[in-house]
């Protein structure tokens, strides 16, 4: 069900939705509530920031969002398919034809070269893009025959980009991407990130602790206590390169 | 408890299916070590105490008819303690419920006075009373096979003359813990037994009141034993003396030696093996542990610990491995040990046999397990002490891989990334990678070098059956016969074919080595029972020369054209010089072969046979039967079918029982090895494959990774093992070899096959349990972690 994706008619319409999403941990005794009834919707080609304090529910709203979890009550779509109904293996299709994941520790292979790891991405992919390509969209052109341990933190992370943006997914979830960099390198990523934005349309969402990035998204998502406190669409954006932190 | 104690307890609890794996493998060397040296103790001590008890004799002679006085006067030769005459006589016996003429061994027990030599021991019944009419004694194992209780009667041909002997007991002897008949290649209890009478009767019987056919002779310690056969020669030369001979020559007590031997050979080969894959995986899974703790001993140190107690806590995970293994070891060994003993009852007369419980084997399996773990776990432990706190406590650098080849053009586009991720894994841990596939192969060595004796006994059985020895039964004469004695068989019921052999007990001598054999002369052209060359032609028997056997050549060192010297042991008393015209195949006991008419002109005789070999027709066997068991011209008779049947079922009986012990402890080294591997890996790379989960690569795909790896790891070690298996295969078969019989390593390629499914099983059912491991990868962890 979550094979086809069709080009045409329902692209004008949100790429992700959710209705009353709520999600309840149980660790013993302690029952915590990390999503409280979340409403939400992400237009195509939309660079979304989600905000908000460490357990206010952004991190598992995003993994619910990109299939890594279930929800406990409440309902999610990408496009026309439900992610609340769907199964082990449909979700992983999801995953693998739709998302593009970039993680604050970059997760790539140790054992495979910078191209190798995007490579790894366009061999199961269904409409790739060539990996240099890709990676000479995150300007790493030159560094491609690298193993992740010759790279510095902010070139694995674009490698991660690379890697996520290769398959031309619909959905690009990004957890904390400049979280384990510095200011110098973390604005590269951005970077990286707005251009992709930019040039595919992917709709993008990014994770961060960071309130200096929401000035480069189009709207700002605010998360408190497991919902959505409060929602901010920026006029005016600014390039990466003119935000500091 | 100390809290480093607890530790211990709960890393042991937490990582026991890997512990367990390491200890399956100590256990197996532990087993075998307590089995083949428990079983040699029990073997050579059981041997030793009843040879000692039963006053087993060192020497043994046979002579036509020699007065007493002469056994008196080798008894006063110097260093002969006890020198005891006998009457031996091989006799025909017709038993009830046995189709074919069987034999017995007939010995004497003296009037007045119990045994001095080679006493028996009375296991039913009661000795023949003074004054007994044809009561006897016979061996325990030919009266269990054929249900004679004291009491029970058969017939026997006693010197030409049928007596019906009554059964008074049963009885054992130490010359006969291996009771096989003459010309017999296995024991068969129902055709053979050995019958004690009184003495005055067979006397009377054989007319050899006041003489002697058998000599036992027990030797002053420290006195030369091939000294005084010299002088029991020399002594019984005059009376048809066929030769003194040392107990390395008495078939029984050789056949003990043989199978000491094998459990000598066995010792050496098997648990060196077995401890060596159990250090292997000591080392690599506890590298991995001390890899993953690095942080923690880090801290210990910033806490005060010195560098022995985190050494002291790591050596004593290993301990506790190394006590479980050879905890399970000892009780597998104990296990099998008693069924070995079981199994040796079966082949082996002895008043008792029980397993040696000694405390020496257990105590040497029990260091030798230790020393193979703390060996195994020495250099990480020693890099785990030596690390600086600082050092430790700082997360590990990622590990930096290469590219395996760097050329000018690019290899590896050839592969899918997913394989390049394995090749470079595996390239990164060179040594453990390399371990792996060692430890993989020698379980496919283990078994190949285990198998290959179902074919090759096999081939030996097509060989010696089948090619070599065709006829369907043997008839021996009690003294050689001219050439007619052949005739009137042939004029016998049933008989189809009949080709006569002349048969003489020799020393045969080059240089320095002798050995004594049976020199066998036949007609040109037989077909019944030919010879055969190394390459399984038949040979034709050389007007002049003699052929030797490739055991025989071997022992002797004489090759073709050589000149060797043989010693007549039978009749006139001399020796001859014969030029070796070939060698050829032959793989029971040692022989040399001549043209039947040139042994006899050697002789100086005129047409004279031993006995013949037969064609018989199987509708009138019942008939032919028959009238051998009444022929007084016959000594014994053999039958070829009924031997290899014997031989088979009791081969395909030991082996199994063998295999199924092999092919277990195979199984449990390749499963010991590519689980310990696979979980390494898993703990190594699970962060990647939960990141690939993320990509959308299905739990299928990222099994596959897992898979892969182990896959290359095992089928990397298929040929190595094949190698290393069939180099055990020779070795095993080189060091069971014996002048009794030698196994041709014949290592066919359905052993290779069977052994590599067996090691792909078991790799594939530890692969399959780590599998589970990556179906149940948390996703959601992976993202939040830095490794």
């Amino acid at each position: 069900m979550l094979n086809g994706r069709p080009e045409a008619g329902v692209a004008s319409g949100p790429v992700l939705r959710t209705r009353g999403l709520c999600k309840t941990y149980r660790t013993g005794e302690v029952e915590v509530q990390a999503l409280r009834n979340v409403d939400f919707e992400a237009r195509p080609g939309e660079f979304i920031v989600i905000l908000g304090p460490s357990g206010s529910g952004k991190s598992t709203f995003l993994n619910i969002a990109g299939g890594l979890d279930s929800a406990t009550s409440g309902e999610a779509w990408f496009e026309d398919h439900s992610l609340t109904q769907a199964s082990e293996a449909q979700l992983t299709r999801y995953r693998r034809d739709h998302v593009g994941f970039i993680f604050q520790f970059y997760n790539l292979m140790p054992t495979l070269t910078a191209l190798e790891n995007v490579r790894l991405v366009t061999e199961i992919a269904r409409k790739p893009m060539r990996p240099e390509e890709a990676l000479a969209l995150v300007g790493l052109e030159d560094r491609m025959d690298h193993f992740p341990a010759q790279l510095s933190g902010g070139e694995q992370q674009r490698v991660a980009i690379a890697r996520a943006i290769a398959k031309q997914p619909a959905l690009l979830l990004c957890d904390e991407p400049t979280g384990a960099l510095d200011s110098k390198t973390g604005i590269r990523v951005l970077e990286a990130l707005a251009l992709v934005n930019e040039r595919i349309g992917t709709t993008t969402l990014v994770i961060t602790h960071n309130a200096a990035i929401r000035e480069i998204a189009h709207r700002v998502i605010y998360f408190a206590n497991g919902s959505i406190a409060r929602s901010e669409t920026n006029t005016v954006r600014k390039a990466p390169s003119e935000v500091s932190w | 408890m100390s809290a480093l104690r607890r530790k211990l307890l709960r890393d042991l609890i937490r990582l026991w299916p890997q512990a367990l794996a390491i200890a399956l493998v100590l256990a197996t060397g532990v087993g075998t070590m307590v089995l083949a040296n428990g079983a040699y103790l029990s073997l050579f001590e059981t041997r030793a105490t009843y040879y000692e008890n039963s006053r087993f004799a060192d020497i043994f002679a046979t002579a036509t008819r020699a007065p007493k006085d002469v056994a008196a006067d080798i008894a006063r030769m110097d260093g002969v303690a006890i020198a005891e005459p006998r009457i031996t006589a091989l006799a025909l016996a017709d038993l009830p419920g046995v189709a074919e003429p069987a034999s017995v061994m007939m010995i004497s027990i003296p009037d007045n006075g119990p045994q001095r030599l080679n006493r028996v021991v009375l296991r039913k019944g009661a000795m023949p009373g003074p004054g007994s009419f044809d009561e006897v004694l016979i061996s325990e194992s030919f009266a269990k096979a054929n249900g004679f209780e004291p009491g029970a009667q058969f017939d026997v041909l006693l010197n030409g003359v049928s007596r019906s002997l009554k059964v008074a007991g049963w009885a054992l002897s130490p010359e006969y813990v291996y009771t096989i008949g003459p010309g017999e290649l296995m024991p068969d209890e129902r055709r053979f037994g050995v019958v004690w009478m009184p003495e005055r009767e067979l006397a009377a019987a054989y007319n050899l009141n006041g003489a002697f056919s058998s000599l036992l002779v027990k030797l002053v310690p420290g006195s030369s034993e091939s000294k005084i056969i010299e002088g029991i020669d020399t002594a019984l030369k005059a009376y048809g003396g066929q030769g003194a001979f040392g107990r390395k020559y008495q078939t029984s007590h050789a056949f003990l030696d043989a199978e000491l031997l094998q459990l000598k050979a066995m010792s050496l080969i098997l648990p060196p093996i077995f401890l060596l894959v159990s250090a292997f995986l000591v080392n690599m899974t506890l590298s991995r542990l001390i890899a993953l703790e690095q942080e923690q001993i880090g801290l210990l140190k910033a806490l005060g610990y010195s560098s022995w107690a985190v050494a002291r806590h790591y050596l004593e995970f290993v301990t506790v491995i190394a006590i479980l293994g050879t905890l399970i070891g000892m009780a597998l060994g104990a296990w099998l040990g008693s069924g070995l003993a079981e199994l040796y009852a079966r082949f082996y007369r002895f008043p008792s046999l029980v397993f040696a419980r000694d405390l020496q084997t257990y105590a040497i399996a029990a260091a030798a397990a230790l020393t193979a773990a703390l060996a195994g776990a020495l250099q990480s432990t020693i890099s785990a002490a030596r690390l600086p706190p600082a050092i430790a406590m700082a997360p590990p650098l990622p590990a930096r891989y290469h590219k395996l080849v760097t050329g000018l053009f690019d290899v590896a586009r050839i592969f899918p990334q997913s394989t390049l991720i394995n090749l470079r894994h595996l390239a990164h841990w060179p040594w453990r990678t390399a371990g792996a596939i060692l430890g993989v192969a020698l379980a496919v060595a283990v078994l190949v070098g285990s198998l290959w004796s179902f074919g090759s006994i096999r081939y030996l059985i097509d060989v010696t059956f089948n090619r070599s020895d065709r006829q369907e039964a043997s008839i021996y004469f009690p003294t050689a016969k001219p050439m007619a004695a052949a005739f009137s068989v042939a004029r016998l019921p049933g008989v189809l074919k009949v080709e006569p052999f002349r048969s003489i007990a020799v020393e045969m001598s080059f240089g320095s080595k002798k050995r004594r054999v049976a020199l066998t002369g036949r007609p040109v052209g037989t077909s019944l029972s030919q010879v055969l060359d190394v390459n399984l032609k038949p040979v034709p028997l050389p007007g002049e020369g003699v052929v030797l056997s490739k055991a025989l050549a071997g022992i002797l060192g004489a090759a073709r054209g050589d000149i060797v010297e043989v010693k007549l042991l039978e009749g006139e008393s001399k020796t001859i010089s014969l030029p070796v015209s070939s060698i050829v195949e032959g793989y029971f006991g040692l022989s040399a072969y001549m043209e039947i008419n040139a042994l006899n002109a050697k002789l100086g005789e005129d047409a004279a046979i031993s006995g013949v070999n037969l064609d018989i027709d199987s509708s009138q066997r019942a008939e032919l039967y028959a009238q051998l068991k009444q022929m007084p011209s016959t000594r014994f008779v053999t039958f070829q079918k009924i031997a290899m049947q014997k031989f088979r079922s009791t081969m395909a009986e030991n082996i199994y029982t063998m295999l199924s012990v092999y092919i277990s402890f195979a199984a449990i080294i390749a499963f010991g090895v590519v689980y310990n591997f696979a979980r390494i890996s898993l703990s190594e790379q699970g962060r990647e494959m939960a990141s690939l989960r993320v990509l959308g690569f299905t739990r299928a795909e990222v099994s596959a990774l897992l898979i892969t790896e182990l896959a290359i790891v095992v089928l990397l070690a298929q040929p190595l093992g094949w190698i290393v298996g069939y180099g055990f295969a020779q070795a095993m078969a080189s060091a069971f070899e014996t002048e009794l019989y030698r196994i041709p390593a014949i290592v066919g390629r359905e052993v290779y096959a069977y052994a590599s499914i067996v090691v792909c099983l078991a790799a594939g059912v530890s692969a399959l349990i780590v599998r589970r491991r990556v179906d149940r990868l948390d996703m959601v962890a992976v993202l939040k972690t830095r490794e």
